[in-house]
This record gives C-alpha cells, sequence and structure tokens, in this order.
C-alpha cells in the first residue's frame, strides 16, 4: 500500500486542482438548502418533527445525535431519497418537498454527492469504472476526469483494482471520488468513518477538510464526535427535533486533527 | 462548484449527442461485460440454462428441418410411390418412357424407376409369371428384398419368388426351365391342322418355347413378389419373340412428400393424356401423417424446452436481482432513473441469450448429428438458417424470461436499502 504520508500530501496538492474555489465568510454566502418546518411521521412516530435548517454555500455542517433520533431521516431528505410528510424543501431556490420520485432522482443526479458508511462500490467495476458510473447517470463518462478526481484522493495508482482489492480506506476514498466527480452542490456523508481505523479516518477527514477549504458545502452525519468536531458548525437532533446548533472553535478542530496526525505519525 | 458543475452539463450537451451517445454507450458495454466477466459464477448458471435450452431447440429446429428429408429416404425403403399405367391397357408403355420421366423429374429426387413387362409362363407345366424389368432399378426401388442367393449380373440369370422356389423346390444356383407358347408358330399350326382338315386341338398343340436360366437368388418379400420371376428384357426377348419392348407398368420411386407426388402426377398427365400416373397413396399418406406426427412431437418438447429455460433463466435472474438490491439502490442513489437500471438488466439477459444462443447453435448441431445417427442412421444436413434463429429466438426467451426479475428493480428504494448500520 501507498505511504499514507505521501497519500495525504498528493491528496492535498490534487484537490485543491480538481477543485478550485474561493469561498467567503459563510455568513455572506447564498443558503444552498433551507429546510422550512420539516416533519416525517410513520403513523404515530414523528421521525422528524417541525425541524428547520438553512445551510450555506461551502458550509460543513455535522448532524450528530443518539440513534432513533432522526439522522438517517433528514439525511434521507436532504438527498433527495425521501419526501418531509409536512413542511418545504428548498434547494437552491427550488421547493423539492413535493416532487416526484423521477423528479428527486434528477436532482440526487445533479445536486447531491454521497459518500456511505459501507462505501458501496459496484464490486464488479474497478475503481475508475465506479467513478464513471457517477458520471454516466449524469451526463457523460470521462475517463481523464475520473483519473483526476481518483488523484485528488491518492487513488491515482489503484484506479485499475477491483473494489475486493482495496483497503477499507482506499474504498472510502474512492466514493468520496465517485461522490465529487459531478461537482455536486452538497457532498452528504453517512458515517464517512464508520468502517475505518484511525490511520485512514484521519486520511478521510483531511480529504473532507480540504474539499470544504476548495469550497465544497459538506454534510457530515455521524455518532463520533471526534468527526463531528472537524466540521464549522454541529447540529443535535434528539427525538427528530434539532436541540443544538453551534459553531465550532477552528482551533479545537485543529487540536483534535493534530491530536490524531500525531498518534498516526502523518505530519501536520 | 456550481460554475463547474454546470459547465460540465453544459459541455456535456455542447459535445454532442453523438460523441455524448458513443461514451455512454462504450460504458454501458463496459458495465454489461464486467458485470457477466466479472461474476462468474451466477451468471454461469444462468448462462448454462440459456446454453442448455438453446441446445435443446437448436438440435430439434435442425432435425424438424431435416425430419422430412430423412423420412423421404425411410419411406423410400417401402417401395415405388408412383406407379405409372397406360390408359389403355393393350397400348403399353413406350419403350423410351423411363427416360423421359427422369428429364421430367428433378434428378436429384429420383431413386429408381423401373419399368416391367408381364408375361405368363410355363415352369414344370405350371403357370407363372415373369416381370421383365431393368433389374438394378427395381432394386433401387425395393431395397427391402431379401434375396437369398445373388443378385443377377449376368444374361441367363434370374430371380425367383420364395413361394415358386418352394413350389418347384428350387434354390439359388439351380437351373429353371421356363417354357412360353408361341402364339406366332402356334397359329401357324392351327391354320395348317384346319387346312389339312383336322378337327383343331390347338390349345393341346400350343408350340411351347423353353428357355433354360440359372437361379441366381431367391426373392423374399412377403408379397405378390414371391410368386414371380424377375428377369432382364434381353432375357425375355429370349423367351417370347413377339415381345415389342413396350412396358406393361412403370414404378417410380421419387423423394418427396404426397403433394409433390401428387403434382408430379399431375403434371405427367397433362404433357402425356395416355399416360395414367397414379401416386401410390397408402405409401405417400402414411409418410404424411408420420411426418406430422413427429414434427408436432418435435414442437411439443422444444415448447416444454422454452419453458422450462424460461423458469430456469427467470429463477435465477430473480435470484440475481436480489442479490444485486444494495448495487440497484447504490445506482439509483447516483441518479440512475428505474429505465436505466431495467435497460442494464435487459442488457445483460440479451447477452446471456446470445452468447448462450451462440453455444447452443454449436452443441444443438451434435446433439440433432448424434439423435440422426442413432434414430435414422444417417448424417444430419447442417441448416445455417437456424443460427440466426437460434440466436434471436434464445435472446428473445432471455429477454423475456428477464421480464419479470427486472421489473422488481423498480421497487428498490435506495434509502431503504442504503441506511447505515
Amino acid at each position: 500500500m501507498k505511504d499514507d504520508k505521501n497519500i495525504h500530501n498528493e491528496a492535498e496538492i490534487r484537490s485543491q486542482d480538481f477543485l478550485a474555489f474561493e469561498p467567503g465568510p459563510s455568513e455572506q454566502r447564498d443558503a444552498i438548502l433551507k429546510l422550512e418546518d420539516i416533519s416525517k411521521i410513520y403513523g404515530e412516530l414523528h421521525a422528524l418533527d417541525h425541524v428547520n435548517l438553512t445551510v450555506r454555500e461551502g458550509e460543513w455542517i455535522a448532524i450528530m445525535g443518539p440513534s432513533g433520533s432522526g439522522k438517517t431521516t433528514l439525511m434521507n431528505i436532504i438527498a433527495s431519497m425521501d419526501s418531509p410528510s409536512e413542511g418545504r424543501v428548498l434547494l437552491d431556490g427550488r421547493d423539492i418537498s413535493k416532487e416526484d420520485a423521477k423528479a428527486l432522482t434528477e436532482i440526487r443526479r445533479d445536486k447531491i454527492g454521497l459518500v456511505f458508511q459501507q462505501f458501496h462500490l459496484v464490486n464488479y467495476l474497478n475503481c475508475i469504472e465506479n467513478v464513471m458510473l457517477a458520471q454516466y447517470y449524469h451526463s457523460m463518462p470521462d475517463e481523464k476526469e475520473a483519473m483526476e478526481a481518483l488523484e485528488a484522493v491518492g487513488l491515482g495508482d489503484r484506479a485499475h483494482h477491483l473494489p475486493a482489492q482495496l483497503s477499507g480506506g482506499e474504498q472510502q476514498r474512492a466514493c468520496i471520488a465517485r461522490a465529487i466527480i459531478n461537482h455536486p452542490r452538497i457532498l452528504l456523508a453517512d458515517e464517512p468513518t464508520g468502517n475505518l481505523d484511525e490511520k485512514n479516518e484521519v486520511i478521510v477527514m483531511d480529504i473532507f477538510r480540504k474539499l470544504h477549504a476548495a469550497g465544497s458545502t459538506i454534510i457530515v452525519v455521524t455518532h463520533d464526535p471526534e468527526v463531528g468536531f472537524e466540521a464549522e458548525r454541529m447540529i443535535t437532533l434528539d427525538h427528530g427535533r434539532i436541540v443544538s446548533d453551534q459553531k465550532q472553535e477552528q482551533q479545537r478542530v485543529s487540536d483534535v486533527l493534530a491530536a490524531k496526525r500525531a498518534e498516526i505519525g502523518v505530519e501536520n | 462548484m456550481r460554475d463547474q458543475a454546470e459547465l460540465k452539463q453544459k459541455s456535456a450537451r455542447v459535445g454532442g449527442q453523438h460523441g455524448r451517445g458513443r461514451h455512454r454507450l462504450s460504458m454501458y458495454l463496459k458495465m454489461l461485460s464486467a458485470s457477466l466477466l466479472r461474476r462468474k459464477s451466477r451468471m454461469l448458471v444462468a448462462l448454462l440454462a440459456v446454453a442448455v435450452g438453446s441446445t435443446i431447440l437448436s438440435g430439434l429446429l435442425t432435425i424438424y428441418y431435416d425430419i422430412p428429408r430423412q423420412l423421404e429416404h425411410e419411406f423410400r425403403s417401402y417401395g415405388a410411390n408412383l406407379i405409372i399405367l397406360p390408359k389403355d391397357a393393350s397400348q403399353g408403355l413406350d419403350l423410351d418412357l423411363p427416360e423421359k420421366l427422369a428429364e421430367t423429374i428433378e434428378k436429384s429426387s429420383v431413386v429408381g424407376i423401373a419399368p416391367y413387362a408381364y408375361r405368363n409362363v410355363r415352369v414344370n407345366e405350371l403357370p407363372y409369371r415373369v416381370a421383365a424389368t431393368k433389374l438394378e432399378e427395381a432394386h433401387k426401388n425395393s431395397p427391402y428384398w431379401l434375396i437369398k442367393g445373388e443378385f443377377p449380373d449376368a444374361k441367363g440369370e434370374v430371380l425367383i419368388g420364395n413361394d415358386l422356389a418352394r413350389n418347384i423346390g428350387l434354390k439359388a444356383g439351380d437351373e429353371i426351365i421356363i417354357g412360353r407358347v408361341d402364339k406366332k408358330a402356334s397359329n401357324k399350326q392351327s391354320s395348317d391342322n384346319k387346312s389339312a382338315g383336322s378337327d383343331g386341338v390347338a390349345n393341346i398343340a400350343d408350340k411351347l418355347v423353353e428357355r433354360s436360366y440359372r437361379v441366381s437368388g431367391v426373392v423374399v418379400t412377403g408379397g405378390a413378389e414371391d410368386s414371380l420371376i424377375f428377369m432382364d428384357f434381353d432375357d425375355l426377348k429370349r423367351l417370347d419373340s413377339e415381345y415389342d419392348g413396350r412396358y406393361n407398368v412403370i414404378e417410380c420411386s421419387i423423394v418427396g412428400d404426397a403433394a409433390s407426388i401428387e403434382a408430379i402426377a399431375n403434371r405427367l398427365k397433362s404433357t402425356d393424356p395416355s399416360l395414367n400416373p397414379r401416386p401410390a397413396k397408402r405409401l405417400t399418406a402414411s409418410q404424411d401423417v408420420v411426418l406430422d406426427k413427429l414434427k408436432s412431437l418435435i414442437w411439443l418438447v422444444t415448447f416444454i424446452v422454452l419453458i422450462l429455460t424460461m423458469i430456469s433463466v427467470s429463477t435465477t435472474m430473480m435470484a440475481v436481482v436480489t442479490e444485486r438490491r444494495k448495487e440497484i439502490a447504490l445506482k439509483k442513489a447516483l441518479g440512475a432513473t428505474n429505465q436505466s437500471v431495467v435497460l442494464e438488466f435487459l442488457g445483460e439477459g440479451l447477452m446471456l441469450g446470445l452468447l448462450g444462443g451462440a453455444l447452443g447453435c454449436v452443441l444443438g448441431y451434435f446433439f440433432a448429428r448424434r439423435v440422426s445417427e442413432e434414430v435414422f442412421a444417417r448424417a444430419i444436413v447442417f441448416h445455417p438458417i437456424l443460427i440466426p434463429l437460434t440466436l434471436i429466438l434464445a435472446s428473445a426467451i432471455t429477454v423475456l424470461a428477464c421480464l419479470h426479475p427486472v421489473r422488481k428493480t423498480i421497487e428498490v428504494k435506495p434509502a431503504l436499502v442504503l441506511k447505515g448500520e
């Protein structure tokens, strides 16, 4: 396997090339996503209960909370994989809460990049083909661009390996490359480090940090407080309601990351 | 980010439908081939089901197309199927008629044309009939004849029927004296007697011309042939000086079904009204009945095999779809429409059908060849049309069998299948 330090540096350089963007202060940026008083009700159960949330362009948000708090339901609604029972979801100013399945598929294809806890790579396609799969459904497969995305996450030399030949960390990086290939409006990650060891967790979080620095809007759903601390804004759900919405201190983010890096021997 | 995404979509559009379509098609084919080649074990089961079905399908179709030919040859072993008689029995049939017939009927379908001239003769004072014929042609028409001894191959040799041989006590290699009343000599003697004032005992005084022949073999058929004496026309001329070379009947053995034999008969009738051609209905009709029954049986077996293949492919594809629910959900999460996913699975089905069909074409031929050798003891003729026919049928059946399982992909909800653990 490639040296982690090299991967880290390589990813840093290439991700900046791949996602060139100049973000301004988050408060001045446009709202990409607005959830207005949304609820999701299953019979008697209120999985989401009158949730209001605004996500601005370039923000990195962590959604946290215990099991059953409504994180997955909220993620599915943001990912256009589900619709709320009540309320409005405005994505880029367009109300998508009443859209049918076909329209939601198009929205998901054009505006959302998904990163999964279990990676969900297609096992019979190699790394680059998995990335091109997202291009295929979006517009047009472009091998050169797919390779750039893989290089951006430090997987250029593993492009023609099948998922079974990759480590967990590498699979997750391939999953991130696939998520960013179509330049989505929102990068949505569900427990992105849930199946990774510490070393790979740091590598993956570094990629997120760089993507954020390059201007990507990132929403991470996680149980892990350390992953949550990496975000600039942490939202906590409980019983389907937002119980806290806090801005993170940047210094603390760096501290956590620095500690981890020191632990696994990756230079800052 | 937004600008880049929009730029990408725009450039894809500006890139032209043709280029975009080519790239998409290339990726589509890459996905299909990767799915088939890299998921060997599951796909091998489906491929095997299609290949087995296609093999039987192709084999049975080969037999189906070849069976008329096989049966026609089989039925030619049972004797002539077209009998040509003169309209006026006293006139007989022309000497050159067999040659004319050979020109009228397609050469490749003629098995044998045997003209016959019958004469009453006496052997050991008992009346018998001689059937003068072209012995080689007669043998071609009647391969079922069992000959004890040898087939005549020289002048002065005859075949005698089994009954006659038993009655007189002859066997192959013996000599037979055949007598024939010489009417010319008898008439002359009769007129001499009349002029001499005799009371004219013409019958007693009939002049009997006797000739000796060698019995080369004894014919056993269980039919009318068992009481006949078969000889060549030259030998008949030796016995009957009055023989004018005309025939009483011509027996033809022609490859063809009842309709084609009937058509030949009608054609002959219209070309020469003095002829009375009669298809041997007993043979031609039986041939058609057997052929129809065999064809129906083949259709039935083919239909059952196709149904079993469809069930097998459908079950395998159902398992494949269930197994790949996460993949389907992922593709939908990435933006694949139901239509795209359905097209991918149908594409896999089509590729399986084509591959299985191709295998079936090759294996089916060997299957048909084996069946033909075992049942008819003849080689099969390969019909090239069966290649596209098998490929089309195998693909259509596989795609049809995939429809139900593939419809299940529409029900896959990405949010439910992909949720974290």
